[in-house]
């Protein structure tokens, strides 16, 4: 009886296998992406009115699409939880989850997931009132701290304040909203959770030109695109979908000017926009993939200006974010 | 012998005294008879006023009305305290109603409504004629035509993935599934848990003790997120119609034990005397215990309909929008982002709940006031 479970279950496994293994032939067929978002985060996954998804998240899996159909509308999008995102990719249901998930250790290994890079570099953060005229975390001391219960957010907090020696107090919620509500309330002096958060609960807050948010970010939440272990080509296709999209804007080509790029005699705009090499057909894609992803979607930069950045209503400075010669880190390796 | 006086007009009659007739006596009455019954009142009184009038003032006095973003709904742009920001329900509305639903196929859509409500409409009406013809068009015809209008891929229709549906569409296809099927299938349960046949019997328990005893939420992420794992390779089941049936056998578990408590209350006596008369099962159940049992427990039946219509706010954890979820998707965008976004977007989430759930319960009130004419 046991040999037939077994039996059965490596069955399983390996037409599951086998299944995963071509995920790019999958997608192909199919005529559509299936990309994992979240159930609505401003700036990274949400509808706007007309209910088309849009947001850092959403651009990359445009981006993927852009690459492969060379049609950025080719996508379809699930909004996921955080409970079930990994469960989705795990049994199929979405070729890539752009969820801003956070890249561990184990999730990177024992869930079987692989994580394709990082879109954005998140990490916690704190705000305060103007009026208690903080400039640095580092006077927060006897301060009393909002923040949402059973997160990492709380175990950040304590081994901050006990590694700088302060005193604090902490006021902790269910929720992010009563959270938010009880810090515009004045029950503390203190809000904190991951700043791209900050950005957002900001617009909620009753005068949010009266608060700021401090410079420190005392934890590191790198944010990035998860495919399933199994399937090296497709993990490939979206690590170098997002890596495209940096050395765009480190290349200077952008939506705008990508026609004086296929024109260009420069070797490494050559290569990327592909006159010069097969780089695209050794993903398993055509030669011009970049160029398709810059012309529907655009680089980096201008993802990012356009969903979070200072052109949208969060207003996240580049920061982190920054490509690494700009004082960022964010780097993609060379196309070549 | 005469008599010292005799009376030989009737008295003209005297108004009541004030104190026991008219609006003010009546108040008095109910409201002010006495010490504890006059603490009561102004206590309630106060309870109301705090309550409904900043209620009142949120909801419509001090409420924002037109404006096409979120700075039309801040304080520093009004220039006075803000209620409800309406205009977000209206940029948002037809993501509400329709979900991801392409534009341009919205009428599909409309017409499903409309189609069913005129359906359902003389269905409910019990003085209306040709029951049978209507139901026949409601239970049978209908669902075909909806599945159709509503997925398309044949009759000239664009193909729509039921991944793209959200909002009320969702909403009441999960709860009108859910209602039309859990019913019948309720009472075959029922009858088959009462039934002296040991496997029909012992399959019924099995089943209904089954669905009653996982939560809800437990059985979608099973149906979308296990089964598929289970299933051969090349056999998928869209997302939507195992939420369906996941959404559907579980209101039938409930049902079932709704409908057996009717049964219970109907004497042995009767089935014996149907049996005396030389009638067999079938209709001895169809037309002598079913039509009292059901009788007995409309508001059980109804109970377990509103509280499945609620129920169908947790199918946003297998990634289907509803109409809560996708308002939730609403709250997300930073265009709408206000401190009161999320108290309009609920507010307005709860009236529409409000509407339907109020709704089927009056009705049941209604048929059950019907049903007892005749008693």
């Amino acid at each position: 009886m046991q040999r037939v479970v077994l039996l059965l279950a490596a069955a399983l496994l390996m037409t599951a296998q086998s299944a995963s293994a071509q995920t790019l032939k999958t997608v192909k067929e199919r005529g559509t992406l299936i990309c994992g978002v979240s159930q609505g985060l401003p700036g990274f996954s949400n509808p706007d009115d007309k209910g088309n998804w849009t947001g850092l998240d959403v651009d990359l899996c445009r981006a993927i699409a852009a690459a492969i159909f060379n049609d950025p509308s080719k996508v379809k999008f699930t909004g996921l939880s955080a409970k079930d995102r990994f469960t989705a990719l795990q049994s199929g249901e979405i070729d890539v989850l752009s969820r801003n998930s956070t890249w561990t250790l184990s999730r990177d290994s024992s869930l079987g997931l692989n994580f394709a890079g990082v879109n954005y570099y998140d990490g916690q953060g704190f705000m305060v009132r103007k009026a208690l005229k903080v400039n640095s975390a580092l006077e927060l001391n006897g301060a009393s701290v909002c923040t949402q219960t059973g997160t990492t957010t709380e175990l950040n907090l304590a081994d901050y304040f006990r590694a700088h020696k302060m005193k604090y107090e902490v006021t902790a919620f269910a929720t992010a909203d009563e959270t938010v509500k009880a810090y515009d309330s004045g029950r503390c002096d203190v809000f904190t959770t991951d700043v791209s958060q900050l950005y957002s609960e900001k617009l909620k807050l009753a005068n949010q030109n009266d608060h700021v948010i401090l410079p420190e970010i005392i934890s590191k939440e790198p944010l990035g695109p998860v495919v399933r272990h199994g399937d090296d080509q497709w993990f490939d296709i979206v690590k170098w979908t997002l890596f495209a999209m940096l050395n765009a804007e480190e290349l200077g080509i952008s939506k705008s000017t990508l026609d004086e790029a296929m024109k260009s005699e420069k070797p490494d705009v050559r290569r990327f926009v592909g006159t010069e090499g097969n780089y695209g057909e050794q993903l398993g894609l055509t030669k011009d993939w970049a160029a398709r992803i810059v012309r529907h979607v655009g680089n980096y930069g201008e993802s990012f200006e356009r969903n979070v950045g200072t052109g949208s209503r969060l207003g996240i400075a580049r920061g982190l974010n920054n490509l690494w010669n700009n004082g960022g880190i964010q780097y993609a390796p060379p196309i070549r | 012998m005469s008599v010292a006086y005799l009376r030989r007009a009737m008295a003209e009659p005297e108004p009541p005294p004030v104190a026991s007739h008219g609006v003010w006596a009546r108040t008095r009455e109910r409201l002010f008879s006495g010490p504890f019954n006059i603490a009561l009142t102004v206590v309630s009184a106060i309870v109301i006023a705090a309550v409904a009038i900043p209620l009142l003032r949120f909801l419509v006095i001090d409420a924002v009305w037109d404006g096409a973003s979120r700075v039309d709904c801040l304080t520093e742009t009004v220039g006075r305290p803000v209620g409800a920001c309406w205009p977000f329900i209206g940029a948002k509305f037809t993501q509400l109603v329709y979900g991801f639903y392409p534009w341009g196929q919205h009428w599909r859509v409309d017409l499903t409504f409309v189609l069913g409500a005129v359906l359902l409409v003389p269905l409910l009406i019990p003085r209306v004629p040709w029951k049978l013809a209507n139901a026949i068009l409601f239970f049978g015809v209908y669902p075909i035509v909806a599945f159709y209008l509503l997925v398309g891929g044949r009759f000239g229709l664009d193909h729509v993935e039921t991944r793209s549906w959200g909002g009320l569409l969702v909403t009441l296809v999960v709860a009108g599934t859910g209602i039309v099927v859990s019913l019948p299938l309720g009472i075959l349960l029922a009858l088959g848990r009462r039934s002296q046949m040991p496997i029909v019997h012992s399959l019924s328990v099995v089943f209904i003790e089954f669905w009653r005893g996982v939560p809800l939420i437990t059985i979608l992420f099973f149906s979308s997120y296990m089964l598929p794992l289970f299933l051969p390779g090349t056999w998928t089941l869209d997302a939507l119609l195992r939420v369906l049936i996941g959404t559907a056998l579980f209101a039938s578990a409930y049902m079932a034990e709704v409908v057996r408590a009717g049964l219970q209350a109907i004497p042995r006596g009767q089935i014996e005397a149907g049996q005396a008369i030389g009638l067999g099962y079938w209709r001895i159940m169809g037309l002598i215990v079913m039509p009292q049992a059901l009788r007995l427990v409309i508001p059980g039946i109804v109970n377990t309909f509103i509280g499945l219509f609620k129920d169908t706010t947790l199918v946003l954890i297998v990634a289907i929008f509803d109409f809560l979820g996708q308002m939730r998707a609403a709250f997300a965008d930073p265009n709408w982002a206000t401190p009161n976004t999320l108290f309009t977007g609920f507010a307005f989430a709860g009236i529409v709940y409000f509407l339907f759930c109020f709704g089927m319960s009056r009705y049941s009130l209604f048929v059950e006031r019907w049903l007892k004419r005749g008693r």
